[in-house]
């Protein structure tokens, strides 16, 4: 939940983002739609903690992360949020097991409600090939590193999933068979589902649409 | 679990990575064979002369006695008369003494006159005795036994013939009475390797028809009838001197220093060793400071190879701050990259000096009579092992700081 907000770059005076309400429920999935440069990845990093807000309340399940120091919000973006990036999401010379154990190592809560098999059990549900946790993951085809970053965001079952445009690197085909995994998946754990994309036609699966628009305004100095 | 993660990423990057090792590798390797030269230099010139007590000389600078005597290097600037030798060489505290006559030269070589005692009591890198390789020892007056290198420059064998020339760097020589080798000596590392050594008389007979530098014109006398004159010398130019009790060492000494008919000097061979090599250090120090550098260079090299992946590396950066990693958490890897290479580097370093030992230890010691101790390391070259993976650590920060600060800007968001 957001409220109130008020963000500018430091040093960088020629883009701000303000925005005044918005929120997700738990349990809810939410499809963030927007135009590249928009804002998007800006909110995304204020949701996880990665940078602050001047002014205003940025609360994920109950904790206002203005009241926590830098170490502490590093700390609770590994215990209870799951990011997934474009592409690229993955460290090409770790094996897909370290990959996908990696948030693990910062979150010892989750580390502690994650199973010893979880990470077999969720690539074989995601519909990776058995015995692909060797592998090294840079092996992978793009579509088979993207399930590998579904299974790192919800190793642990964190409550909230944050995806930036996971799907653009993948064809259409592909996109939908991602989306039908990604969904299957938090429906199990119960998590949130945050997506921003800039594509309006994935729409159909998700509880809620926002334009971001809609729920913010940017402001941007005249080049 | 972090480690595994580095270790995989130095080897994703294996060419890179695998250069800058070599390079840590090789400027290790430098300054520990620098090292080895270093202690095994000191240690084979510490080792020249053992087992002898006393130097004998006229009065100079113990360094200077020691150099002329010991090293044939520079001049004596006095005799001791036969009579003062005799004078010492009676003494009760005397076990042995070993006259030394110089003067004479062969080609770059100094002639030495001396007894077949030289022999039997000059001792080097701890007592061991010299060996005649080929041939024999001094037996007939006209015998000269030549050192390793002399016999290896000139191309001499025994029995081929040695004219001796007058003085050092001259052109007169002693031609009317030609020497002949008699045998080698095994090479030892020490001067003798670039000696002539003939019996104390020979040096007598050469000189029978100069006086005062130079040959009187006219006069040669047959070499027959030299051989029948009584060549007891008139003077040495020094002599080794072995006492019968260490105890006794300092009373002799006092006592020679102290001789009344005639100024004289005896040295403790160890003690102007010290000091000749206080002297030789320096060039020591400049080489060990040459090698450090180079050590600085590959350590260099390794900060600019961390510096250049930091852009690459950005996106892997945003991976782990999205993880939920700290920016100190990055710091932390990339210095401990920066170690584990130094490590490598370092082992690998000391498995190449080991392997240049074993392969080059018989050629240094039969070309330049150096030995090279091949041992378990030394606390010193652990130390140094473990300063180089320091200052890796410590020159890593500085990217490392700056992968700090980027990481805190990119946050989650690097576009690529």
């Amino acid at each position: 939940m957001l409220q109130d907000l008020r963000f500018t770059w430091p040093g960088r005076a020629s883009f701000g983002l303000s925005v005044p309400e918005f929120w997700i429920g738990q349990g809810q999935s939410v499809l963030l739609l927007g135009e590249s440069g928009s804002g998007k990845s800006t909110l995304l990093s204020l949701i996880c903690g990665i940078v602050t807000a001047d002014r205003g309340r940025v609360e994920v399940g109950g904790c206002d992360l203005s009241t926590l120091g830098a170490g502490a919000r590093d700390r609770f973006r590994a215990e209870r949020i799951g990011v997934i990036f474009q592409q690229f999401n993955l460290l090409p010379y770790a094996s897909v097991a370290d990959n996908i154990q990696l948030p693990l190592r910062f979150a010892p809560e989750r580390r502690n409600r994650a199973a010893p098999e979880e990470a077999a059990a969720l690539c074989a549900a995601l519909g990776l090939p058995e015995g692909i946790t060797g592998t090294t993951a840079g092996r992978l085809s793009v579509g088979q590193q993207q399930r590998v970053a579904v299974a790192r965001a919800l190793i642990g079952q964190p409550p909230l999933i944050v995806a930036d445009e996971p799907t653009s690197a993948l064809d259409a085909a592909a996109q939908d068979s991602f989306l039908g995994l990604l969904f299957d998946q938090i429906a199990a754990t119960g998590a949130s589902l945050l997506m921003v994309s800039h594509d309006e036609r994935l729409g159909a699966r998700f509880d809620r649409v926002l334009r971001l628009a809609d729920i913010a305004s940017t402001e941007r100095a005249v080049a | 679990m972090i480690l595994r993660l580095a270790l995989g990423s130095l080897l994703a990057r294996a060419l890179t990575v695998g250069m800058t090792i070599l390079a840590i590798a090789l400027s290790v390797a430098l300054f520990l064979s620098v090292e080895k030269i270093r202690t095994g230099a000191r240690a084979s010139f510490a080792d020249t002369i053992s087992g002898t007590d006393l130097i004998l000389g006229a009065r100079s600078g113990s360094v200077q006695l020691l150099l002329y005597s010991v090293f044939r290097i520079g001049n004596a600037t006095n005799n001791v008369t036969w009579q003062s030798y005799q004078d010492i060489a009676s003494r009760k505290e005397v076990d042995w003494i070993v006259p030394i006559s110089l003067g004479d030269s062969h080609r770059q070589f100094r002639v030495m006159g001396t007894t077949q005692a030289f022999f039997e009591h000059y001792r080097y890198r701890g007592g061991r005795p010299l060996e005649i390789g080929q041939g024999h020892g001094l037996k007939d007056l006209y015998d000269a036994v030549i050192g390793a290198e002399v016999a290896a420059t000139l191309g001499y064998a025994v029995g081929d013939p040695i004219v001796v020339s007058h003085g050092l760097a001259s052109f007169s020589e002693h031609d009317d009475q030609p020497f002949r080798v008699a045998g080698i000596i095994g090479r030892t590392g020490t001067p003798v390797d670039r000696t002539v050594i003939v019996s104390l008389a020979a040096i007598e007979a050469v000189h029978v028809d100069w006086r005062s530098g130079a040959q009187i014109p006219g006069q040669a006398t047959p070499v027959d009838r030299i051989r029948q004159m009584d060549l007891t010398p008139t003077a040495i130019t020094a002599a080794l001197v072995g006492v019968k009790s260490r105890l006794q060492i300092f009373g002799l000494q006092r006592w020679i220093n102290e001789y009344p008919e005639e100024p004289l000097l005896a040295i403790l061979p160890g003690v102007a060793l010290q000091e000749l090599w206080q002297i030789v250090g320096v060039a020591e120090s400049a080489l060990v400071a040459v090698s450090a550098m180079v050590v600085v260079t590959a350590l260099l090299g390794l900060m600019a190879m961390i510096f250049s992946s930091l852009n690459e590396r950005r996106r892997e950066m945003a991976i782990w701050r999205a993880m939920g990693a700290r920016p100190a958490t990055i710091l932390g890897l990339l210095v401990l990259e920066a170690a584990l290479m130094a490590a490598i580097g370092a082992v690998l370093g000391l498995a190449l000096l080991y392997a240049g030992l074993v392969i080059a230890r018989p050629l240094v010691d039969s070309a330049f009579g150096l030995w090279l101790p091949i041992g378990l390391p030394t606390a010193r070259e652990l130390s140094v092992l473990a300063a180089v993976i320091g200052a890796a650590a410590i020159s890593s920060l500085l990217p490392a700081l700056r992968a700090y600060r980027l990481s805190l800007a990119d946050g989650m968001m690097v576009r690529i």
